[in-house]
């Protein structure tokens, strides 16, 4: 295991003559909470799947958990968890039903999934919903059980794709406390979202405009250096001076 | 292993938790059958013809009532003007006019040649012909009755035997064609849209990002729908022998097997459109078009294929219908054996090899 989570140099992704992501490059610690910010279109979710092996990259390098992207996918998706912004587990299936299937497709033995989704369904609080048609449930409910499925192979890293999208900020609290416990069990996380609170809360975070990286670093040092009072500011002025200067 | 048994129990869930799919599952194969097995009826009845009796003896009338005695003929609503035959068939009344002249009776009494008039509405050519080969038998019958016993018809004449379908039922014919019809369709359509739907839904998505091989997912997915096919071939056989009253003379073990062999031949054509497309609609689309019209058409399931051009004698050699017709037929009207049918057995696993073989190449772990 290395201690670096991700490292990638240039990364490009064209469709077509469109350029959806630009030559970045950024590195994540392990253990890190990564924060990847952008407006929408920005590319974020373009980058997220080519680092989860869902996308193949039109150009650059990179390595995830010690794996490269192009040759060892297979490897990275065992070590990987990924809870993609539009809810993707099987709404006809209960949340026990979801989590043992994906278990299975990990090649989980059945005697360890059913102990990973106790434990799970303890620390994510889902004991009531677990046995419910997993469609039926509300968005945060969801989230939290969408969380758990990618968790149910004890993936070393975790992907999140604008996971608290659409969730009244109880449950944002509660979801980012459940991060949180698991970056502290070492888990990295890396995460894309759009609410500049939760901005707040990452180690580190990358500003993402029009697929290339235009600032990156520690939320305190950025406010800092930008002389802004808070994370939207600092997003909104860096943003809006761009769009200005592109028009 | 494990991950294709949990792909199978999972798309389990899918079928029995959704109404729609269910009903495709246990409705469409019984209404296919029932709605097929009547409207594709060549058996021709009830052929509306009119007698001009110009003789009026005992003999003539005893000859029209031999003829309204069958069910093939039966009586116009109206009298027939003797000046005119032909208007009935303008006015679409009746399809046919025998006209019986004076001297009928006295002819047959001697023992005299005598020949009757027989007018035919040829603008239906199958109702035609019909008539044709009816009426000679209808004629043939009453003449026996009246022949003293022991005399010979004049002439030579031919003595037919039809084995295998004796009453040349036309559902004996078509019945097993249409199990081997619906099976391909039933399983097409629940097969091709299965992975659109996972695309359409984003689930694909969470799923690729799993360890899981392209193949181990189509197997998975094809699973489920065998048995469930394999049902609806066995709901369908019996509805076939009730309704009916198809007869089933060979091993229906031997059956089961073809039947397994040709139902995963069209999951796979199922599948391998779902690996291409994006939206379950257009899925859905390709497998109606893909599956119903060559396969009723080309199969030989109504025309016979070695009476084809042979372009067309080519292209249902990559029909799996064309095979399982053969097979089906064979074993259950002439209650032909392995040996016989083995060679199609053979060219269907040899298709559900390229077809599945071609989904898991086209079939990407990774999103476009």
């Amino acid at each position: 295991m290395t201690e670096t989570a991700v490292r990638v140099r240039d990364l490009s992704r064209q469709f077509g003559a469109f350029t959806a992501v630009d030559r970045i490059s950024l590195t994540v610690a392990r253990g890190e909470i990564f924060g990847f910010l952008g407006a929408n279109g920005a590319g974020k979710t373009t980058a997220i799947r080519m680092l989860c092996g869902l996308l193949m990259p039109t150009a650059g390098e990179g390595e995830v958990v010690g794996y490269d992207i192009y040759r060892q996918a297979e490897d990275i998706k065992k070590s990987i968890g990924y809870m993609s912004q539009k809810f993707s587990l099987y709404p006809d299936l209960t949340g026990r039903e979801n989590m043992r299937f994906y278990g299975a497709a990990y090649g989980l033995k059945r005697t360890v999934v059913n102990d990973c989704i106790r434990s799970l369904s303890e620390h994510l609080s889902l004991s009531e919903f677990i046995d419910r048609p997993s469609g039926a449930l509300p968005v945060g409910w969801r989230q939290r059980l969408a969380l758990a499925v990618s968790l149910i192979h004890q993936p070393q890293m975790l992907f999140l794709d604008e996971p608290t999208g659409g969730v009244d900020p109880v449950f944002r609290r509660r979801f980012w406390q459940v991060l949180y416990r698991l970056a502290e069990e070492g888990v990295t996380i890396f995460v894309t979202t759009h609410y500049m609170d939760e901005a707040e809360y990452c180690d580190r975070i990358s500003i993402m405009h029009q697929g290339r990286i235009v600032e990156r670093g520690r939320p305190p040092d950025l406010l800092k250096k930008h002389k802004a009072p808070n994370l939207e500011e600092l997003f909104v002025s860096l943003i809006g001076s761009r769009e200005v200067a592109g028009a | 292993m494990r991950r294709i048994r949990h792909i199978t129990r999972k798309e389990l869930y899918h079928i029995l938790r959704d109404a729609r799919s269910l009903a495709i599952v246990l409705v469409m194969p019984v209404a296919m059958t029932f709605l097929y097995g009547y409207a594709i009826n060549l058996d021709i009845e009830n052929i509306v013809m009119g007698v001009i009796d110009l003789d009026q003896t005992q003999h003539s009338r005893a000859l029209a009532g031999c003829f309204y005695h069958s069910t093939y003929f039966s009586k116009p609503q109206e009298e027939m003007d003797p000046t005119d035959p032909e208007r009935v068939f303008r006015e679409g009344r009746a399809s046919a006019v025998l006209v019986i002249r004076s001297g009928f009776g006295r002819a047959l009494e001697r023992g005299n040649s005598f020949s009757l008039g027989l007018t035919i509405d040829g603008s239906d050519n199958n109702i035609a012909g019909a008539v044709r080969g009816y009426a000679g038998q209808a004629l043939n019958y009453f003449l026996r009755d009246r022949l003293p016993p022991g005399a010979k018809l004049p002439g030579v004449i031919i003595a037919p035997q039809v084995l295998y379908n004796p009453d040349l039922q036309s559902s004996h014919f078509f019945v097993p064609g249409l199990v081997a019809i619906v099976l391909l369709m039933i399983s097409a359509l629940l097969t091709s849209v299965t992975i659109a739907r996972e695309k359409e839904t984003g689930t694909l998505e969470q799923l690729l990002t799993a360890p899981v091989k392209p193949v181990e997912i189509l197997l998975g997915k094809i699973l489920p729908y065998v048995f469930i096919a394999l049902f609806d071939g066995v709901l369908v056989l019996v509805f076939a022998k009730l309704v009916f009253g198809v007869p089933f003379v060979g091993s229906h073990l031997l059956l089961l097997g073809f039947g397994l062999v040709y139902v995963a031949t069209a999951l796979s054509i199922g599948i391998l459109i779902s690996s291409l497309v994006r939206t379950q609609q257009v899925a859905m689309m390709y497998a109606m078009m893909f599956t119903m019209l060559p396969s009723v058409m080309l199969s030989g399931f109504i025309f016979a294929v070695k009476n084809m051009p042979s372009l067309l004698q080519y292209l249902s050699l990559i029909i799996p219908a064309t095979y399982f017709l053969t097979v089906i037929r064979g074993v259950m009207l002439k209650g032909a054996g392995l040996g016989e049918l083995v060679i199609h057995g053979v060219f269907l696993l040899v298709l559900m090899a390229i077809m599945i073989g071609v989904a898991a190449a086209k079939f990407k772990t990774r999103l476009a």
